[in-house]
């Protein structure tokens, strides 16, 4: 028999919970030549801001052992261009479409969140508080529990869609911020984004980056994703969407296992264009071999 | 496309440079000269991302009479630069790699009538070779290449074998001409008038005088970008250069993968 995959998170329900992670997957489209879009759980969208950013100057991504730093710092081009010009393609494939948005200021997430209320094409909403790359926005409200709720609390009031809170790794206490979402009335939370790191240039004596520093992703980083996946799905209630380092079906069943509802792969989807549908599939087979009816019967399920 | 291939050779060119053949699918050849492939030299996470590279040759090995059968290959020049292109310079006949390709978009081959000028670079040379091979076709080519001394200058020969007319440059004067590639150019175009199309890949500060020479004398030129990227199709803006409508209420950024790598010098913000 076929294992039921399925997932839910907030009222969306996933076929199963393979979720492309933002700033990996572009809009979607960029990937249609090369995997099923089908045959994924949702995908995530490029960080959205109201208006059109530059991002940050260039050199924006090094490589480093396992991972790689990247400081892109948001490029994204804005919320009208993303309705006009992005949304037609996601009208075509029954995959649902999930925003992650970032603002300067509480007033913009909320702006923007109402402005996506109104598009059908989008089935939910990841607020970013997490961002490492830029000054202002992101990071500012992902690190201290007040400034998070605050956030979560005014984009909630602006939306009925699913809202998911991307967490950062780089905070003392990663529960603390969690249960501060949870009771602002986050649907779900997902973590983590990438860990604030840098790379140097011994010849020119220079930071790699024209940032300096950068998020670090990859397999570098699923140690600590699996940690603090582990200790939040134990504090809260709420679905976790687990995010680090997951390069192969055996890296997801890893977070299902520790505690998480879905995963979201991420920088995996730049070596391999067509790793999600693949993991997705290795997943599917693997409840399939070991006998396992529902995906839900591994969530959490890590004997400790 | 993805696809594996099988390493049919591998062997260095000059002290630091590799020239590596590979198997490929039939469908590479309708790639285009000046698209790249993106390589995961091996199946590990350290490296992690793939690697991208020029096309130089993309061919057919005919069918041998020891019954081998008719095999697409592609070929690529590199340079020993880190990690992974070290890993690449040591494998051998039988390898197989993991590739992404083709990417980007490629050359426009303009007017057949017109004279073409290719200028390279150092490894920049790599994606004139498929340009030069498909140029000779239907025009008159002339190569000018530099680097900053003789081990820099590679694959003369192939060039000149095509029928191509080559001068050769280097910093140090150890091969051709001493000083700048496109100061050589320079003085040859002097000497005619004429339509004229600039084909160019190297270093930075070389694009950015072959850009400056084609400016100031209204000849039509592309160059071909190379930049740090992770995905290789548009999706990590890793590898994004100013557009020459760029500015910092307007941005206007393009990614060398998919946009590029071939430009035409116009469409980029030159400093």
């Amino acid at each position: 028999m076929k294992p039921d995959m399925s997932v839910e998170i907030g009222s969306l329900k996933l076929r199963n919970p393979v979720i492309t992670a933002s700033g990996t997957f572009g809009y979607g489209e960029e990937f249609k030549d090369y995997l099923n879009l089908e045959e994924i759980g949702a995908i995530i969208t490029k960080g959205l801001s109201l208006k059109p950013r530059a991002g940050n100057p260039t050199p924006r991504i090094v490589e480093t052992p396992a991972g790689m730093l990247n400081a892109i710092g948001l490029q994204n081009v804005g919320v009208d261009a993303f309705i006009e010009k992005k949304t037609p393609f996601l009208r075509t494939i029954s995959t649902p479409a999930i925003v992650n948005l970032f603002g300067n200021t509480i007033e913009e997430y909320a702006e923007l969140a109402s402005r996506l209320e109104q598009v059908p094409e989008v089935a939910g909403i990841e607020v970013n508080i997490s961002c490492p790359n830029v000054k202002q926005g992101g990071i500012v409200f992902g690190t201290d529990p007040k400034a998070a709720a605050t956030v979560v609390r005014a984009v909630r009031s602006e939306t009925t869609k699913p809202l998911i809170v991307k967490l950062s790794p780089n905070v003392t206490d990663v529960v603390e911020m969690a249960v501060a979402c949870a009771e602002a009335q986050a649907d779900a939370l997902s973590l983590i984004n990438t860990l604030t790191g840098m790379a140097v240039d011994l010849r020119t004596r220079r930071p790699v980056l024209a940032n300096v520093t950068g998020g670090l992703s990859g397999p570098a980083i699923k140690p600590v994703a699996l940690r603090m996946v582990w200790q939040v799905a134990k504090a809260v209630t709420l679905p976790v969407i687990g995010i680090g380092g997951i390069m192969n079906a055996t890296d997801a069943l890893e977070f299902i296992l520790a505690g998480a509802t879905a995963i979201q792969v991420g920088t995996a989807n730049f070596l391999d264009p067509a790793a999600a549908g693949i993991i997705a599939r290795e997943m599917e087979q693997y409840l399939a071999e070991n006998g396992i009816a529902a995906i839900g019967e591994l969530r959490g399920a890590l004997q400790v | 496309m993805l696809f594996k291939s099988m390493v049919l050779s591998n062997h260095e060119v000059s002290p630091g440079y590799y020239r590596m053949r590979v198997t490929a699918p039939p469908e590479l050849l309708s790639a285009s000269p000046g698209q790249f492939v993106m390589v995961k030299v091996r199946d590990s996470i350290d490296p992690l991302l793939r690697r991208p590279f020029g096309i130089f040759d993309i061919g057919v090995l005919p069918a041998a009479y020891d019954g081998g059968c008719e095999q697409v290959y592609l070929e690529m020049l590199y340079k020993v630069v880190g990690k992974g292109t070290a890993m690449m310079a040591t494998l051998h006949n039988g390898d197989v790699l993991d590739f992404l390709a083709p990417l980007g978009n490629g050359f426009r081959m303009g007017n057949p009538q017109g004279e073409k000028v290719l200028v390279g670079g150092g490894i920049g040379l790599a994606p004139l070779y498929f340009l030069a091979k498909k140029l000779v076709e239907n025009s008159k080519v002339r190569l000018f290449i530099g680097g900053r001394t003789r081990e820099d200058i590679l694959c003369v020969t192939e060039f000149e074998r095509l029928g191509i007319e080559t001068y050769v440059s280097t910093d140090d004067g150890t091969l051709g001409a001493c000083g700048l590639v496109t100061e050589v150019m320079e003085r040859h175009l002097t000497e005619d008038g004429g339509d004229k199309t600039i084909f160019s890949c190297g270093p930075m500060p070389m694009l950015q005088a072959v850009a400056d020479i084609a400016r100031r004398r209204s000849i039509a030129c592309q160059v071909s970008l190379e930049a740090h990227m992770a995905c290789g199709m548009g999706a990590c803006l890793g590898c994004v250069v100013k557009g020459s409508e760029h500015g910092d209420s307007h941005p206007d950024y393009r990614c060398v993968c998919k946009e590029g790598p071939v430009f035409n010098f116009q469409q980029l913000m030159w400093v």
